[in-house]
């Protein structure tokens, strides 16, 4: 089995708290977070998160298995790379000396890339695109000398009409507690016994 | 109505269900201890929040119903994590009610603050911080529907002492929405069927029964499918009672420490029936080489753990009772499976376990055997009351020499193995079922750990056995330096004298007693179960060098079990077993050195 990176789209209740609930559950069970990114979604009772992890087959079921299992995860679908859109922002702060400055700008042309802050020295170079581009712009901006790097984690959506939403409202009725749970199931019958 | 958030509380507890409270006051928790004076809540006062969680507990195991226990904020709620971890690894439903520094002092590192939430999250089920006295009602709700339905667990509620104080309205809510919380309880019926064709198919099944049996409340429907197949039955430790010890079909424990006949049909197996369990290591040894004949109907009703350990061939995500009622319903309407077609594997087994029984030695004149103790209180208890352990020695050979024939009458540490559990938990065990003898098999280490309960269960008047098989030494521990580290005893010897066990309980206002030879055995048992007002504990100094057999050495394979020093009947006559493990050598009867 090979390692791959999946990317996770897990919707979670809105609560203080989900974030070191799940970020905790991935170091407990050994795996290893690339990224993750969280916002609100178009329901205020719910957040996305956008986990990637590297992970072979068995072990991603795994904590998937185990994301479920807490109270506050409410929906997670894996989302398939050729089936999904993906992206990630990436900001650039490169060194930029007059003699350079246009090079750079084209580069950043090629990319659709946005130049959002400019310096007597500097640029910074604002870049949306799948997490490849990204790495590309920032492999051609090296040799100018890259001064700094921000990126988001990836967030991403599946692609067509599937949704991922809050299931219906189901309230259940509590338990009566107060009955006798343990002598209910107590075989009346006489045992078949060897002594 | 108009409260304060501590009255909301204490009506939750009661709207809940709640009969007792084990707990310790302190400064943050103190509100909600007020309006407990006027609840019909009975409240335990530990002396340890060690033990306020180990009772309820105990509480839990006995009754199937959640066990409730509080503490103040900072060490009272830290104290807590041991019995959190121990349900949390057990499956027992456990409400931990813990008091916080107020709100705005939240963070600032106050006075007996502690992230008891943080500090908790990987060993609970669930954990809520109540911010807002209006939603302590909804709080507490939640905190017991989550830990008694689905995989039953620990729940935390931490409630900050404004929180508690503050002014509120009351409202037991009639049902609570959960959108992330939905158990899967029915099983899916063309899996049952799938699972019915492998048993009709199947020459050599098992049925592998664990504490999920217990905790779905199924042992009615168990006996009936395992009556209606005729396949042998293994009840792991969690599992003791699920079936009954003395029915023909059980071969009682499996694992580390188990039956050759449960170990053994587990590996020769064709099928095991996995029901409740988790495929832990401590039951299938070196798992690559676990039952590697076997086809698997895993059911259990947490996703996570089918497939977590051992892949299945017929995965059944489900409730037990459901799952069980359905199997048995399967099972019954296919006229071809009868327990006829397993008469030859049943009789191969039934000679395992005739050839291979948990045995002892014990010499009249000689020092008292542990296991001999246990055997006359399980002879005395006639398959009545509730066993209570610790961990360890003392734990293997109750499970091994007592008889388990109702569910809810074995209470033990097992995933977690806490010493120190026996002592409050049966405290918990007779608060949930007064009518009931509670007995606590502990050892010395264990016992030293969690003794001073003595304390609370006098003066509640709670009473119980606590039989120490005081062999002066952490004796497992004791058992793997011989077997394993050359007989190097490095830190295990706890001189039988200290404390005189026999003055400690009469300090703590119990009955004291000890038996010192074979001969005073039955009469002490006999008074110990006399005592009914007040607990009693009785120092059997039994001897210090038997060791708990049969045994497979951890990471070892089950196919190399030692029934006992020199015995190994499957060694090398297995297909599939793999002889790379290290198996310690046959040795000489154990010259003892106490190492003071």
């Amino acid at each position: 089995m090979s390692v791959t990176t999946h990317t996770l789209s897990v919707l979670v209740a809105n609560e203080p708290g989900v974030l070191a609930r799940i970020a905790g559950l991935f170091s407990r069970r050994a795996f290893n977070i690339e990224s993750l990114a969280v916002g609100p979604t178009e329901d205020p009772c719910l957040s996305r998160m956008t986990i990637v992890v590297s992970a072979e087959h068995k072990p991603i079921e795994q904590v998937t298995k185990q994301l479920h299992k807490l109270i506050h995860v409410v929906r997670i679908v894996e989302l398939p790379h050729d089936n999904s859109v993906e992206r990630e922002l990436g900001l650039f702060k490169v060194a930029a000396p007059a003699g350079k400055r246009a090079e750079i700008l084209e580069i950043a042309e090629i990319f659709k890339a946005q130049i959002v802050d400019v310096d007597t020295t500097t640029l910074v170079v604002e870049s949306t695109g799948t997490p490849e581009q990204i790495a590309s712009l920032g492999q051609l901006l090296v040799p100018y000398g890259i001064l700094e790097t921000a990126r988001t984690g990836r967030v991403a959506l599946g692609r067509g009409g599937k949704i991922l939403r809050s299931p219906n409202p189901h309230p259940v009725p509590l338990e009566d507690l107060s009955r006798d749970y343990a002598s209910d199931h107590h075989p009346a019958e006489p045992i078949p016994t060897r002594r | 109505m108009k409260v304060t958030g501590a009255q909301s509380l204490v009506r939750s507890l009661e709207c809940a269900g709640v009969e007792v409270v084990f707990g310790i006051p302190g400064g943050a928790i103190l509100p909600a201890y007020d309006p407990l004076l006027d609840s019909s809540i009975r409240h335990i006062l530990m002396r340890h929040e060690q033990g306020a969680g180990h009772a309820a507990e105990g509480y839990a195991h006995v009754t199937g119903r959640p066990g409730v226990c509080m503490a103040t904020s900072g060490p009272g709620a830290t104290n807590l994590v041991t019995p959190i971890a121990d349900a949390f690894m057990d499956s027992i439903p456990l409400v931990a009610i813990t008091g916080q520094v107020p709100r705005a002092a939240m963070g600032g590192d106050a006075f007996q603050e502690a992230d008891i939430i943080g500090i908790t999250m990987p060993i609970t089920k669930h954990s809520i911080k109540v911010m807002d006295p209006d939603a302590i009602p909804t709080a507490v709700a939640e905190a017991f529907h989550i830990a008694s339905t689905g995989r039953p667990g620990p729940v935390l509620v931490d409630l900050p002492k404004d929180v508690l104080a503050s002014d509120t309205t009351f409202a037991w809510p009639s049902s609570i929405e959960l959108p992330g919380y939905r158990p899967h309880t029915e099983p899916n019926h063309r899996q049952i069927a799938a699972a019915a064709e492998l048993i009709r198919r199947a020459e050599r099944p098992v049925f592998y029964v664990g504490g999920g049996v217990v905790k779905g409340r199924a042992a009615r429907e168990l006996r009936a499918l395992v009556e209606a197949v005729g396949a042998p039955v293994v009840t792991t430790l969690m599992a003791r009672g699920a079936f009954p010890d003395d029915h023909d079909l059980n071969l009682g424990m499996p694992g580390m420490h188990g039956g050759y006949a449960a170990v053994t049909a587990m590996q020769r197996s064709d099928l095991l029936i996995a029901l409740g369990v988790r495929f832990d290591d401590r039951v299938t040894g070196d798992l690559a080489s676990f039952a590697p004949g076997a086809q698997i109907i895993h059911a259990d009703i947490d996703p996570a753990e089918i497939g977590k350990n051992r892949a299945a061939d017929v995965p059944i995500v489900g409730d037990a009772k459901a799952v069980i009622a359905a199997l048995a319903s399967s099972v019954g309407a296919d006229a071809s499976i009868t327990p006829a077609l397993y008469e030859p594997w049943r009789a191969e087994v039934a000679r395992w376990h005739a050839d291979y029984p948990f045995a002892y030695d014990q010499d009249p004149d000689g020092p008292i055997k542990p296991q001999h103790v246990v055997s006359r209180f399980d002879d005395a208890l006639a398959g009545e009351g509730i066993v209570v352990t610790g961990v360890g020695q003392h734990q293997m050979w109750a499970s091994q020499f007592m008889r388990f024939n109702r569910p809810n009458s074995w209470a033990s540490s097992g995933g977690l193995g806490t010493m120190g559990f026996a002592v409050p938990a049966a405290l918990g065990a007779k608060i949930g079922r007064p009518q009931e003898r509670v007995v606590a098999i502990d050892g010395d280490g264990c016992f030293q750990m969690t003794a001073q309960e003595l304390a609370t269960a006098s003066i509640e008047k709670i009473p119980f056995v606590v039989a120490i098989l005081n062999n002066s030494h952490l004796g497992m521990v004791r058992q793997w330096q011989e077997l394993f580290y050359d007989k190097r005893y490095s830190q295990v010897y706890l001189p039988r004298e200290v404390p005189d066990y026999v003055a400690l309980a009469e300090a703590y206002g119990g009955v004291g007693l000890r038996a010192t030879s074979v001969d005073e055995v039955d009469a002490v048992i006999d008074k110990a179960l006399g005592v009914d007002d007040r607990p009693c504990v009785v120092d059997f100094r039994v001897d210090e060098a038997e060791m708990c057999f049969p045994m497979v050495p951890a990471g070892a394979s089950n196919d190399d079990i030692i029934v006992r020093p020199g015995v190994m009947p499957g060694a090398g006559e297995v297909e599939g077993s793999s002889p790379d493990h290290p198996v310690p050598e046959p040795y000489d009867e154990p010259e003892f050195v106490p190492s003071a």
